[in-house]
Parts: structure tokens; sequence; C-alpha cells
């Protein structure tokens, strides 16, 4: 059987699966466990309606349970155990963790992006969206700063080694240099502390088409008229845009933020691929793929850090979404 | 000196013209209300008052000053949207000390007009509350009072009653009619759709169509003289009957035949001695219709339809061609077993209306 049938099997049992298993599991509900007949009819009903979100919902749930419970939990009790898994050793990843400095370089690290990346990609998509929406060519403006978005972090940091590349011949940066009067080349990448500065940079050039795309569809939902109310109040262009129209959107804005800051804590590619966390530029994601393989209790230990890190953000996020929606 | 003056004032968008010709003197301490059926340009005449359209043609003066080219918020003039246009984030008191800390109050001149504004509409127990959690009728004061506020030479209004519901609407509208009473001084311009906002409100009408002014005058003269078939038929309900008619008598008061009932009635607009055998429009409103038995009348049908409204009856003719509106009268009273009948209606000379291709001919030079 060739790959393209197996597919369309597996495609077909899902989607008859589904709707059989809903189909079936509703009528043997209604007509063996809890049969509206006889003299518990209205009884029978009222237990069957009780259970039967729950019987809808089985197949979610299991498979919740299947892909993210279990996982946590599995990582966790791995996470206690040495690298090769064979020997329990309680906290023992977590206490290494603690005094290893280059995991604590990595916190400060992703401490610094945490602070800057997010701020500044939505800082950018919400000032490019303003200024490219008024304008004809904003469009093409627009689709050329979200094409970022459609590279891989791994293609993206290609293009940014170009930029960094040590020969002022490739390397933007150095040319620029070069040009302004400076007598060699320097590696950008072995700067030290502004080299995460650079790599921050690769990924707000990527987020900030995304910022850019959700606050331009949340200031064309602004009312025209509490701005043309601002126009005949006196307000100048910059008194529109922070005290009519940001706060407006604060809610997207906010949204926007904690989403780029929960990815922030996920991307180990760019710092991985670039610098492979050499040179003082160390981040968690990158610090757990250094680990993973060669040593997986403390991988996961990290992976169980990243995860504690992002839960609030997580859920601030959500109940600020479910807020906007509302 | 007019408050406000429009000179051959014209609106284009692109090839497409909007507006064209308008020529108005507004005094101040006016309320005049702009009235004409949806689109055609009662907001954007507003709006290029206000600076948020830009001019196509002609001037534009306020106070004496050539303002196409003044930017809004120096205009002295201050809006009132239809659709509130709170600003959602600001509490009440902040929407309306919003212009004032623009231009650079102190915090004491801010808080006493705030206040002064608050009391005169109601509004102290709610300033400071978001916009979200007032009534509908309690935004609209709010955005009255952001205009209070900024003490502007001319007020505008862009149909602000149409998100109200009907109770709500009437008790506004006397609101903004005592509001104008003890601000004698300011100018308002109210645009509306509707006719009875308009002759309520106004102390001068502006009746807006097909792109131009159609007529300006108070409520009164656009009912008892219009100058056109459009303005005779958009004031009054239900509307101006108009029936085709001839000449036959012409001098002070002309003698007018109509072929629809076979019936001539007098008018008291004078025609010319060149106008016999003329065809004209007779216009008589339902309500001015009397029911005869004498040798004048000016329509003879059968009665259709029936609606006792207790305090007057309608009456809707049968149609004799299929193209025209139906003949209505309005008769004060009760009036049983009128239905199938055939009524012969007249009106007093001095209501009968003559216009010939749509103009009046009382206006005739
Ligand atoms: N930005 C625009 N571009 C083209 N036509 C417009 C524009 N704004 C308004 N119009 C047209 O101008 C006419 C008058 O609109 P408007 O002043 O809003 O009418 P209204 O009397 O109902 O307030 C309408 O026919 C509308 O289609
Ligand atoms: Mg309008």
């Amino acid at each position: 059987m060739g790959p393209l049938m197996q597919g369309v099997l597996t495609i077909l049992i899902g989607v008859f699966g589904c709707v059989g298993y809903f189909y079936f599991s509703n009528l043997v509900l209604d007509r063996l466990i809890f049969p509206a007949r006889n003299d518990d009819a209205g009884r029978n009903i009222n237990r069957a309606n009780a259970v039967r979100p729950w019987l809808f919902l089985a197949p979610a749930l299991f498979a919740l349970c299947l892909y993210l419970v279990y996982p946590v939990v599995g990582s966790f009790w791995r996470s206690m155990y040495d690298r090769s898994g064979d020997v329990f050793v309680g906290m023992q990843n977590y206490k290494n963790l603690s005094v290893d400095p280059e995991f604590r370089s990595a916190v400060f690290n992703n401490f610094l992006w945490v602070l800057i990346v997010p701020a500044m990609a939505t800082f950018l998509g919400l000032v490019i969206a303003q200024l490219t929406d008024k304008l004809k060519w904003g469009g093409i403006a627009k689709s050329l700063i979200f094409m970022p978005m459609a590279i891989s972090f791994v293609g993206a940091s290609l293009i940014w080694k170009f930029v960094y590349s040590n020969d002022p011949n490739i390397g933007m940066l150095n040319a620029i240099r070069i040009f302004f009067g400076a007598d060699s080349p320097i590696d950008p990448l072995q700067v030290p502390f502004w080299n995460n500065v650079f790599l921050m940079v690769i990924l707000i050039w990527i987020q900030t088409g995304f910022a850019m795309v959700i606050l331009s569809a949340a200031l064309r939902g602004i009312p025209e008229e509490t701005i043309e109310a601002a126009i005949l109040d006196g307000a100048n262009p910059f008194q529109i845009f922070f005290k009519i129209q940001v706060p407006q959107i604060m809610g997207t804005i906010l949204v926007v933020w904690t989403t780029i800051t929960i990815l922030v804590l996920k991307v180990f590619d760019i710092v991985y691929t670039m610098t492979g966390g050499n040179f003082g530029t160390q981040i968690l994601p990158s610090y757990m793929m250094e680990y993973m393989f060669r040593d997986d209790g403390r991988a996961t230990a990290v992976a169980l850090v990243i995860m504690v890190l992002v839960l609030p953000v997580m859920i601030w996020n959500i109940a600020q979404a479910r807020k906007e929606m509302r | 000196m007019a408050e406000l003056k429009l000179t051959d004032v014209a609106k284009a968008y692109g090839p497409v013209k909007v507006l064209s010709d308008i020529n108005l003197e507004i005094e101040r301490g006016e309320l005049i209300v702009f009235v004409g059926p949806s689109g055609c340009g009662k907001s954007t005449l507003l709006r290029m008052i206000a600076g948020l359209e830009k001019i196509s043609g002609g001037e534009l003066q306020i106070d004496g000053q050539v303002v196409n080219n003044v930017p809004p918020a120096q205009r002295g003039i201050a809006m009132v949207f239809q659709s509130y246009a709170l600003y959602p984030h600001m509490t009440v008191r902040e929407n309306m000390s919003f212009a004032l800390k623009i231009s650079g109050k102190s915090k004491d001149e801010i808080s006493q007009a705030v206040n002064r504004a608050a009391k005169i509409l109601q509004l102290e127990p709610y300033l400071d509350r978001l916009p979200k959690a007032l009534s509908g009728g309690q935004r609209q004061r709010v955005a009255i009072g952001r205009s209070i506020v900024r003490d502007p030479k001319v007020y505008l209004f862009d149909e602000p009653l149409s998100n109200l519901d009907a109770a709500l609407r009437v008790a506004t509208r006397i609101e903004i009619a005592q509001l104008k009473e003890q601000m004698p001084d300011s100018t308002m311009i109210y645009v509306t759709h509707d006719q009875v906002e308009a002759m309520t409100l106004a102390s001068r009408i502006v009746v807006l169509a097909g792109g131009g002014i159609a007529q300006v005058g108070t409520p009164l003269e656009l009912y008892e003289r219009p100058e056109n078939t459009f303005v005779a038929q958009f004031i009054g309900s239900p509307q101006m009957n108009l029936l085709a008619g001839k000449v036959v008598g012409t001098g002070a008061q002309t003698r007018i035949a109509l072929p629809e009932g076979q019936g001539t009635i007098l008018s008291n607009v004078p025609t010319r001695d060149s106008d016999m055998g003329a065809e004209v429009e007779v216009g008589i409103r339902p309500e001015d219709m009397i029911q005869t038995g004498g040798p004048d009348y000016a329509y003879s049908g059968v009665v259709e339809i029936k609606e006792a409204l207790g305090e007057v009856t309608l009456l809707y003719f049968k149609k004799q061609q299929p193209e025209h509106d139906p003949v209505i009268a309005k008769l004060p009273g009760i009036h049983t077993g009128v239905r199938g009948r055939t009524l012969k209606m007249t009106a007093d000379p001095a209501k009968v209306h003559l216009f010939r291709n749509g103009q009046s001919l009382l206006y005739r030079t």
C-alpha cells in the first residue's frame, strides 16, 4: 500500500470514526443506558442530558491528557533521573542548574530578551501599522514587513549571518563600519553583551510583521468618529495617536506583547544556529537544546523551568484575550 | 453680521458632485436645521463647516473670516456626532475635559467649566463613570457637554437623536430646545432627516435635495408657502396631494379645472392672462381637504381605505391611474360608513397651492 493510500485511509478512518463515535455513543446513551421509556422517562432524559456533554468531550479530553498532561508529568518524572535515565537523583538536576554559571547567564540573557524583543516588536509593529494605514503603497510596505513571518527561524538566521559576516564585502554591518572609516572588520557576534542585542534584532525583525498585522486590524476597528472628535477638540496627530488611539487598542497591544513574550521563551533556533550559545549569548531554550540527547535529565529540568516561567504569562494572555473578545 | 456665510459652496468626490451652489447666511443665535432625504449631503455640508471635509469650491466664512483652510479646532465650532463618539477609555469628566486640557487651560478653569456643563445637563452623578456604563440618552448628553465646555461660536449636531428610542427622542428633543433657550447667543446647526424634529426645533429650516438647497425658511413658511413640489411633499405628513390641472380662469384668484374628477376649484394664487390654459399641478394638503356637495370641488373619488385614529380619520381614495399616489384626505373627528362611497373633496382657496414644472407659481418673478 502506497503512502498516498495510507494517508487517505487515515483521513477516512479519522473522519468517519469521529462521526461514528458521536452517533453511536449518543445512541447507546439514549436507548440502552437511560431509555426514555416507562415510569423513569423524565428522570432518564435529565440524566442522559447531564452525561452527554462528558460523552462528547471525552475524545478531546483524552487527546489533551495524552499529548499535554502526560508529557508534563513524564518530563517532571524524567527530570528527577540521571542522564541515562536509570538512577533516581531527586532534585539533583535542579541543584546542578542553580550552580551552573552558564545556566545563570542564560537566565539573565533570557530576561533581557523578554524585556526587549516583545517591547520593540510591538512598538515597531504599532508605529508601522499606523504609518502605513493611510498610504497608497502602504499595502506593499506591509507585505514586505510581514514577509519574514513566513521564513523559518533557521532561514532567518542564515540571512542575518550574512548581515553580520565579518567580511565587509558580505556583511552589511561591517561594510557600514568600513564606509565610516573603521580600519578593520569585527565579528559582531563576538562583541560581548551587544552580540545578545544583535541576536534579538533577528527575532524583532521576524515578529514586527505579526504585531503590525494584528495592531493594524485593531487600529481600523477604532470608530473613526472618536478620531474626528479629537481633531475637533484640537488634538495634534501625536496626541490623537497616544491619547485616543493607543488606549482604545490597549487590550490588543497587551495580547500581542504577551504572545511574543511566550514565543521568546521558546525560540532556541536563532541562538543555536548563530552562536551555539557561545560568547555569552546563551538563553534557556538553546541551553536546553545543548543538553538534549547528552543529558536528558538536565534538559527536561530546563524544560520545566521554562514552562514555569511561561505559565503565568500564558494565563494572563488568555485572560486578556478573553476580555478583548467580550 | 452673519455668524456663518456660505458662498457658492460645492463638494465633489472626484467626478461625483455631491453638493453645489450652496448659498446661505446664518445669523448669531439661530437654530438652523438642515433637513432632507438620506444621502442628500446633509452630513457632508455639516462636515465641511466643521472642517472634517475639504471644501471643493466656494467660500465659507465664520464670524467674517474665511475659514476654508483653517484647521477644525480653530474654527470655533463644536460637533455632536450621531454615534456620540465619546472616548471609550475616558470617564465622563475626562471626556468633557479633553479639549480644554489640550488647549492648556488651568485645572481650576477646567473643573469649573466641566461642573457648569454637568449641572446644565444633569450629568453630575455620572462624572466618574465610563461611557459604557451610561444609557444612550446620557451618552448623548455627555457628547453635548463636551461641546458646551468649549464655549464654541457654532454648535453642529449630526442627527443626534437617531440612535435613541422613540420616547427618549422626544424627551431629548425638548431638552435640546431648552438648552438652546439657555444659550440664546450660540448658533446651532442641526442635521436631521426627520421633518418633525426640523419643524419643532428650527428657527429656520434648510431643505436640501438633489445636491442643492430646495428652500430656506421658517417652519411655517415652508408649510404654508413651499417653493416647489419637493418641499411641498417633504414637509407635512401625510404628504401633500398633487393633482394635474389646467388654468381656466386668471387674475387675483385662479380657477383650475381638474380632469381627474371633472371638477373646478379656486386658488388664491394669482395668475397672469398668459397663463390661460396652462398645465399646472394643484397641491392640497390632506388636512385641508373638505367634503363638499357644492359645485366647486377638486377631486371626486371612491374611498378605498379608511384609517380611524380617533382625533382624525384618514381616507385613501382609489387610484384612478395606477402610477399615481393615492389621494389622501385627513378629516377631523370620526367618520363612519364612508368606505366605498364616492366623495367630492374641495379646499379653501387660500390652501390651494399651484405649481408649474415643479416650481410654485407664488414665487414667480
Ligand atoms: N468619501 C466619499 N466618497 C464618495 N462619495 C461619498 C463619500 N462620502 C459621502 N459620499 C456621498 O455623498 C452623498 C451625501 O452623503 P451624506 O452627506 O452622508 O448624506 P446624508 O444627507 O444622509 O447625511 C451620498 O450620496 C454619499 O454616497
Ligand atoms: Mg448623515
